[in-house]
């Protein structure tokens, strides 16, 4: 990375010429992703002021309540809600902003690069089409979120600390959370909804973007999100059912076994992966996003600027 | 060692035809530059060297087929499709950062070098950057990649003078050696006159002439005929008479029909006018627009001796 600054570099350079290091492809889609991270930011930066306006309020929250708490004393289903209710929602509203993040990304991912005409210059250098394409999945799929689970971790963190500070000597107990062992769990079930949901469940949505945003001659948004509004409105006319709508539903609200956390005190039981694995639409879903993956890597090869 | 071979290279869009049989082969070593109108099939052709577009026929650069090895062609190959492709989000360090990262012969010290004789900051945005500085960027990048083949097409549009100089100076001195080799496309024609080993005019689709620098000079040559000369000089069938300040400047072509032209040499030629070698617009001048006005009506003022290339 900065061999500018490392004096191996110039004297192993003879070598170097004389025969090329054959650089393996994890290499290069190493540098792919990197190349992605450098031109979109809101990869982090979205997130990160998600979490910092959560955070924010949270704080004028817990100024309030402990006026309120001086008053009346929290009960311990209101300790619970102050902390485990509340992190969910900071989790969900990460997650929200990097799933939306996301989108907009896959759908300018390959869409963008024959616009400005630097697809020329991506195509000059010794990357295939198919890294290219797996190196934009991997934005979704991977890094948006690995970094929406990092910020939730901190913003958790966070949370306690603030509430700790801000709570002290009220009569809280601020170490109750970290007693529940929620910290752990919700931890758990977080990592668990990533890689389920955000990794595999939403795989074919991810594909689709991609697949139009290599294709689009333009407005790559419009021909992402009509046809399947069409066909949900052509179904509804002509059969009178919405079988594709019902699909879509299911698609974007997650596995019905995978989402439901239902407060139990046992958390772990609906986490066996068995159940997610099971699920059928899981598989077709996975299926379906490799011809989309085929497809969008096979565009990339046809496609020129715009 | 042959680069570029191509037979019968085809590709149509629609009932568009860019490229209609062309026979193409390059030595290593060499420069050639592709001369055409707009819409010839130049950039079609260069596409197709790169991979970047399908083509019917068969061609092979360095070995491989590009359409099917793109990714593994560029190690050898590297390429300059006009200026301002280079990401315009992307600071100048991270593309160093990039390049070196995926390409494994990239020379970062050269880089480097090629860089600190510019003004370019390494913080500088692309977008931030002159359109001269945008070019120097990426001759920078391309010079220090060892790469077997060069392809430029029009590398130095919109660029003002002292960049294009230099740019094809940079080029010449401390990139070209007789084991690279580079193919370019301008409309600059005259300011590569002096840098190419071979020449190549398309027209619509197909190769019009093909020649070294060699033959060229030996080859053609224009005389501006002493005005009492012109009917005299005419009768040795110029291939195109042209008119400057009154004064008719006659082209020959020595090469193609030996029976008319076996007998002009340079001091018969002398003797009707003053003789030089023509420069390369003139002869695509010449040639192109001799085909293409048999068709167009852009007679207006050439003369009727004015014959075919015959």
């Amino acid at each position: 990375m900065n061999t500018h600054s490392n004096p191996m570099t110039e004297s192993s350079f003879p070598s170097q010429e004389a025969t090329p290091v054959a650089l393996s492809a994890a290499r290069t889609l190493y540098w792919s992703i990197r190349r992605e991270i450098w031109e979109n930011r809101s990869i982090y930066i979205a997130p990160l002021v998600a979490a910092a306006l959560f955070l924010f309020g949270f704080a004028i929250n817990l100024m309030a309540m402990r006026r309120h708490i001086a008053a009346s004393p929290l009960g311990p289903a209101q300790q619970h809600d102050l902390f485990a209710s509340r992190f969910e929602l900071a989790a969900s509203l990460i997650m929200g902003t990097g799933f939306i993040v996301g989108v907009f990304y896959s759908l300018d991912a390959l869409y963008g690069e024959r616009r400005d005409r630097s697809i020329l210059f991506w195509k000059s250098l010794p990357v295939s089409d198919l890294t290219t394409v797996l190196s934009k999945l991997t934005i979704p799929l991977v890094i948006l979120p690995l970094v929406g689970f990092v910020i939730s971790l901190a913003t958790q963190v966070i949370m306690l600390v603030l509430s700790s500070v801000i709570l002290m000597g009220s009569g809280v107990n601020t170490a109750a959370p970290f007693t529940e062992a929620s910290f752990f769990h919700v931890t758990v079930v977080l990592l668990y909804h990533f890689v389920t949901v955000h990794g595999l469940w939403y795989l074919p949505l991810y594909g689709w973007l991609l697949m139009v945003s290599a294709w689009a001659p333009r407005a790559p948004f419009i021909w992402a999100f009509v046809p399947p509004f069409v066909v949900c409105v052509v179904e509804k006319v002509a059969l009178n059912t919405s079988h594709f709508r019902e699909m879509l539903q299911e698609r974007l609200i997650g596995p019905g076994g995978a989402m439901e956390h239902n407060h139990a005190e046992d958390f772990t039981a609906t986490l066996i992966p068995h159940h997610f694995l099971s699920t059928p639409g899981l598989w077709t879903g996975l299926a379906v996003a490799a011809v989309f993956l085929f497809v969008a890597v096979r565009l990339r090869r046809y496609r020129g600027p715009i | 060692m042959t680069v570029i071979e191509a037979h019968g290279l085809r590709k149509a869009f629609g009932t568009t035809i860019a490229l209609d049989g062309v026979d193409l082969r390059v030595d290593e070593g060499r420069i050639l530059g592709i001369i055409g109108p707009n819409g010839a099939g130049k950039t079609t052709a260069l596409n197709a060297i790169l991979g970047l577009t399908s083509f019917q026929g068969e061609l092979r650069v360095l070995g491989r087929d590009p359409w099917a090895e793109r990714d593994r062609l560029m190690r050898d190959v590297c390429f300059i499709a006009d200026v301002a492709v280079l990401p315009r989000w992307m600071r100048v360090s991270q593309a160093l950062d990039y390049v070196e990262g995926v390409h494994p012969r990239f020379d970062r010290a050269k880089a480097e070098a090629l860089l600190a004789k510019t003004t370019i900051k390494h913080t500088s945005k692309i977008r931030h950057l002159s359109k001269g500085m945008v070019a120097q960027l990426h001759l920078a990048l391309v010079m220090a990649i060892d790469a077997r083949l060069l392809v430029l097409d029009e590398p130095t549009l919109g660029l003002d003078i002292l960049f294009r100089k230099q740019f094809y100076d940079s080029l010449l001195n401390d990139y070209f050696d007789r084991s690279r080799t580079i193919l370019v496309t301008t409309h600059q024609v005259e300011e590569l006159q002096h840098i190419l080993t071979d020449l190549m005019f398309i027209d619509r689709g197909r190769i019009v002439l093909s020649c070294t620098m060699e033959e060229f000079e030996s080859r053609y040559m224009e005389v501006m005929v002493h005005p009492g000369q012109v009917a005299a000089a005419r009768s040795l069938k110029p291939m195109y008479e042209r008119e400057v300040f009154g004064r008719s400047i006659l082209l020959f072509d020595r090469g193609v029909n030996k029976d008319v032209n076996r007998n002009i040499d340079r001091q018969q030629l002398a003797a009707l006018g003053e003789v030089r070698t023509p420069s390369i617009a003139d002869l695509f001048v010449a040639v192109v627009g001799n085909q293409s006005g048999t068709a167009q009506a852009s007679h207006a003022h050439a003369s009727p001796a004015q014959g075919s290339p015959q």
